[in-house]
């Protein structure tokens, strides 16, 4: 055995894992481990520019093919002057929650290339991973929704602009999103391969999308449809979206969206949590 | 072995997935400081003793200390005691080298006030224990003395650089070590940690562990499948086969008892089994295991 060159670091020779971060308690170690996750999803942004361009396409093209041709045949009756200002909110909504379903597809690979079982071997808290998890979705969605508001200024749609209602789309939408990435863990812990996980990823997407108000008001489904879309989460994340942003809402009752989001949330946290480390069997 | 409290305690340990033992009654004990290798056929029940270890996986019966502390009541000080590297390439290969640090340094850290000095002076330390100055050399971090008294390494290391993706092998492998390292763990687990690596990749590897076991007193458990490379750098190695520890002891006292040449001998004696040139078996392993290795193989170009 060769002799190690380098002199050696004389701290190490005084241990003190296990002290240090445990004495650091659970909820230090709760935000420290979310904020981690976070940070690292904003880092590998920050290196990959083209990656927030790609994504931003997707809710742009909804937004001016799909909004202007509906505009244009004035077909749907929503409340709003502009059907494009009516459709933003719901873009914002489903490409957040395209970026969040489909997150579980990274706990898969992370599991393959062993990511998953080192920081379960951590002393970070299931709860923590996961959100942490939910966390780095979150920055994806909102960099990708800040970019969609850009556009929307830029463009002129009409947006009734307003410190509290931006800060409130936010908070909505992150929430939203958290949720829909717990969902999506959740999948992932159980479904173990990824092209299955893709299918039944888009299985799941496409009926949340589709019967929810983010293309249309509610009082255009047919009954049995109606049915569905109220006990969607992302119906009330659609309409408390469009409420804060456009000003236009099925209710008006932003706390009641704010309430079923952040149940749905804590519902999927807590499945996630428990399922999570069942991941790696 | 010493009479001192052993680092790693397995007693009567048994694992099973419904009808499947995958572990079966194994027991063998570390002492601190040691470099104890887990040898064994691809099947053989070595992951999932290290899974338990980690805490990753709860035992069925029987039970394991690690550090002093029991894997199923203590889980959380076992995770706090250990630092763990899977056979795959866990870095994340979209952060720099220095990002990838920080991160691990900041989920095994706990927070707080002070942490972040702490933490860049603990890069800093592991950077030079694992002799990659030259990847992180800038301009950035100057970590100096921790709050808690940590002796200034003076190493200077850049947050900037070059994605992880783009490393050698040798370098990703010494990289990931370094990040096991950051919560100065009492017990290294590391899995297969030289597969896939060319001979001089796996020489430096080896001799980053040695200095950090003679500096640091650090236990390391460790898994491979090359004889040559446990018959060397291993202090003491237990054969287990189908969940079973067939054979334990000193590398020299092995050959020794079964009148072998080498240790890949001793193999064959106690596992029926021979190995093919590269150390890997003759007969194939499982394809979650082939998949892996040709996994770990491709990001280590």
């Amino acid at each position: 055995m060769s002799a190690h060159s380098a002199g050696p670091p004389a701290a190490s020779a005084e241990p003190w894992s296990g002290e240090t971060v445990l004495a650091a308690g659970a909820l230090a170690r709760l935000a420290e481990g979310t904020l981690a996750m976070a940070q690292a999803e904003l880092r590998k942004l920050r290196h990959d520019h083209l990656d927030i361009v790609t994504r931003s396409v997707q809710p742009l093209l909804w937004l001016f093919i799909f909004g202007t041709a509906l505009r244009h045949n004035r077909a749907l009756s929503v409340g709003a002057s502009d059907y494009r200002a009516y459709l933003a909110p719901g873009v914002m909504a489903q490409a957040a929650m395209f970026i969040a379903i489909f997150y579980g597809l990274s706990v898969i690979w992370e599991r393959d290339v062993g990511q998953l079982q080192r920081l379960l071997a951590t002393p970070l808290s299931r709860s923590a991973i996961v959100l942490g998890k939910a966390a780095g979705a979150c920055v994806r969605a909102l960099v990708q929704a800040l970019l969609l508001l850009v556009v929307l200024a830029a463009t002129g749609i009409g947006v009734r602009w307003s410190v509290d209602g931006v800060i409130g789309t936010l908070a909505l939408l992150v929430l939203g999103t958290a949720s829909f990435a717990c969902m999506s863990m959740l999948l992932a812990s159980v479904v173990k391969e990824r092209e299955r996980f893709m299918g039944i990823g888009q299985l799941i997407m496409m009926p949340l999308f589709f019967a929810s108000s983010a293309l249309y008001p509610l009082s255009l489904m047919p009954g049995w449809l109606h049915v569905i879309a109220r006990v969607n989460p992302l119906t009330y994340e659609v309409q408390g979206l469009r409420q804060m942003l456009v000003g236009v809402g099925a209710h008006g009752e932003v706390w009641l969206d704010f309430l079923v989001v952040a149940g749905f949330f804590a519902v999927m946290l807590a499945a996630a949590t428990r399922a999570y480390p069942k991941a790696i069997l | 072995m010493s009479d001192a409290t052993p680092a790693l305690l397995i007693d009567g340990l048994v694992v099973r997935f419904g009808e499947l033992e995958a572990v079966g009654g194994v027991s063998f004990a570390v002492a601190p400081g040691e470099v104890f290798g887990l040898l064994g056929p691809n099947g053989a029940g070595k992951t999932t003793t290290i899974r338990v270890l980690t805490t990753l996986l709860p035992p069925t019966e029987g039970r394991a200390l690690v550090a002093g502390h029991d894997v199923r009541s203590e889980a959380l000080a076992v995770r706090a005691s250990i630092g763990y590297i899977p056979q795959a390439i866990s870095v994340d290969g979209a952060l720099t080298a220095w990002e990838n640090l920080d991160f691990y340094g900041r989920v095994t850290g706990g927070g707080g006030r002070g942490s972040k000095k702490e933490r860049h002076a603990r890069i800093a330390e592991v950077v030079e224990t694992m002799g990659l100055e030259q990847l992180l050399a800038g301009s950035g971090t100057r970590a100096g003395a921790s709050s808690s008294g940590t002796r200034a390494t003076g190493a200077s290391v850049s947050r900037s650089g070059r994605l992880a993706r783009t490393l050698s092998g040798g370098m990703l492998r010494r990289l990931e070590i370094a990040s096991a390292l950051l919560n100065r763990p009492q017990v290294l687990f590391l899995d297969e940690p030289t597969v896939g690596l060319d001979p001089t990749a796996r020489a430096l590897v080896w001799e980053r562990l040695q200095a950090l076991r003679e500096q640091s007193g650090t236990t390391i458990l460790v898994t491979t499948h090359l004889m040559e490379e446990a018959e060397r750098h291993c202090d003491r190695l237990a054969v287990i086969d189908s969940g079973r520890l067939v054979e334990q002891g000193e590398p020299a006292e092995l050959i020794e008892r079964h009148g072998a040449d080498s240790l890949e001998d001793v193999f064959t004696s106690v596992t029926g089994r021979t190995l093919a040139p590269d150390g890997s078996e003759s007969e194939e392993g499982r394809l979650s295991d082939v998949r892996a290795q040709r996994r770990t193989a491709r990001r280590l170009g």
